[in-house]
């Protein structure tokens, strides 16, 4: 084998393999300098960061590594930093009164800029990315609140929500299924009257017979004028903003089979900044009141 | 040179170079992948995990079957904004009784990690049925078949069997217990102390609002579950982890 390499090519005086294909010889030609230094410098890199950072397994653990990286102390460095930069206008307004917190406070516009960040985040999915809502999911952009609509009452929801088994202070009411126990007649004389109510086109022979009923099973809670009772979270039956929708089929169908909307409590996952900021973000919104 | 030299032999056998290479790659296999079966570091052990209920497992098995984890990942990476965004980072002990793993970074949705409890069975209902009905920018199909497809118990028994195989520590009472547990989950009138006991945390609920059991229950299930079983109040992270 040695003995191939004594051959040089005599053209350009490279060493060559000694394979040889009809005459046609194979140079050998060595590396490029610059490829084999900077392979030879990986390899020394190699060596160094494995001795900067976490790298060789031993028996119970594995090596830290000279620079005591960790991701997770890394992480938490980056969140107490940001936490630091906000901690003067966090902590004015974790202490503030929201009712009584200037407009040209700092931590107003803290909290309106926050908030929306958190809105964006764990509120959108469900009232939509403007707060526009969707059927099913209140509007947060009109002044029709169902539990309320001042800065304590938002407040409150956020923390609490509302019908959920996990808050024992959630918001809760439950309107009957009445389809057990009006007759299908009666249900469709009651939804008259609410259309009557909701200034929709009816028919007011069945409304009058309507009203019977609505005072009887209805305006303990929605209260005799249909004006509903943030109290117990009963909707205003009265404008033309409806949450399941207003039409014929959609009010029979929420008086027979009832809703039960459910909303997190969110007081386990927002620290109380985070609250007060998207309660001043949604109060802001143009209906708080 | 002699050594370099001799390099020349394996060159030149096909046999004995694969052979070497074997050998090498088999060191590197070693080195890297056994200590994740003994390091203390890699198998942190955390309070509140604990295998699946039957109901949301059957529901995991769907959300596999209709590769979910294609566009959502479970994994929060140890990142700010993805902490700000889904919660704290995701642990290794969270995913440990998953066959197979939903960790990943790519999202074309949401990271799933933490969804338990963040939205209602309802808006999932919605969700599932009809994604653009809550989330008009969502690029999610719909799934509102899931709601028709009634969800058969002769095989939950079995299911929990072969997790158990594969090391997931259900217990003889697990197992015997597993058709009752698959449906008292969906039917929050029934008696569910058994349950909550073996399944510490598990959310009771008629899921999809029917009376039958459907895969929307299961999968559900599995949402409303999702990154809740370890409380962070009182977890504290051992930084070199």
């Amino acid at each position: 084998m040695m003995d191939n390499r004594t051959d040089h090519d005599p053209v350009t005086g490279t060493e060559t393999t000694g394979h040889n294909w009809d005459g046609i010889q194979e140079l050998n030609t060595p590396l490029p300098r610059w490829w084999l230094w900077t392979f030879y410098l990986t390899i020394v890199w190699g060596i160094g960061y494995c001795i900067a950072y976490p790298a060789w397994p031993l028996i119970d653990r594995a090596t830290t590594g000279l620079l005591g990286y960790s991701t997770r102390a890394e992480v938490e460095a980056q969140i107490a930093e940001v936490d630091a930069r906000n901690a003067d206008v966090a902590a004015r307004l974790a202490s503030a009164d929201l009712a009584t917190l200037e407009r040209d406070d700092p931590a107003y516009h803290y909290g309106v800029a926050g908030g929306a960040a958190v809105f964006l985040a764990h509120c959108s999915q469900c009232h939509g990315a403007g707060a526009a809502g969707a059927l099913g999911y209140p509007n947060l952009l009109d002044d029709d609140w169902l539990w309320g609509g001042t800065l304590d009452a938002i407040a409150a929801t956020v923390r609490h929500g509302i019908r959920n088994d996990t808050d024992d202070d959630a918001r809760w009411s439950e309107m009957p299924a009445y389809g057990e126990f009006l007759e299908a007649e009666q249900i469709a004389a009651t939804t008259e009257f609410v259309l009557q109510l909701s200034g929709q086109a009816h028919d007011s022979q069945l409304a009058a017979s309507g009203a019977i009923i609505f005072a009887e099973e209805c305006a303990s809670c929605h209260m005799v004028s249909g004006a509903g009772d943030p109290e117990t979270g009963a909707p205003d039956l009265t404008d033309a903003i409806w949450l399941y929708g207003g039409d014929r089929e959609a009010i029979t169908e929420s008086i027979t089979n009832s809703r039960f909307g459910v909303m997190p409590a969110w007081g386990p996952r927002l620290d109380e900044v985070e609250i007060k900021a998207v309660t001043l973000y949604v109060h802001q919104l143009g209906g708080g009141e | 040179m002699s050594t370099i030299s001799k390099h020349r032999i394996l060159e030149r056998s096909p046999t004995l170079l694969l052979v070497f290479s074997l050998i090498v790659v088999s060191i590197g296999g070693i080195v890297e992948i056994a200590p994740l079966f003994y390091i203390e570091n890699t198998i942190e052990d955390v309070d509140g995990v604990r295998p699946y209920s039957p109901l949301e497992l059957a529901g995991r098995d769907i959300y596999v079957r209709e590769g979910c984890y294609v566009c959502h990942s479970q994994m929060i990476r140890p990142m700010r904004d993805e902490i700000e965004r889904y919660g704290h980072y995701s642990l290794a002990a969270e995913s440990k009784y998953d066959h197979p793993f939903q960790w990943g970074s790519k999202r074309t949705g949401p990271d799933l990690a933490r969804v338990g409890g963040r939205y209602s069975d309802a808006w999932h209902v919605d969700h599932f049925i009809d994604p653009q009905s809550v989330v008009p920018q969502s690029v999610m199909p719909k799934y509102a078949f899931l709601a028709d497809a009634r969800l058969e118990d002769d095989l939950i028994e079995d299911l929990l069997a072969t997790h158990r195989l594969v090391g997931v520590p259900y217990t003889d009472e697990m197992l015997a217990e597993a058709r009752a547990d698959f449906h008292a989950q969906a039917d929050p009138d029934a008696d569910t102390d058994g349950l909550l006991e073996r399944y510490p945390g598990a959310v009771v609920s008629n899921f999809d609002g029917q009376p039958e059991l459907t895969e929307m229950d299961a999968i559900i299930a599995y949402m409303q579950m999702l990154g809740t079983l370890v409380d962070f109040s009182t977890f504290t992270p051992d930084e070199t982890r």
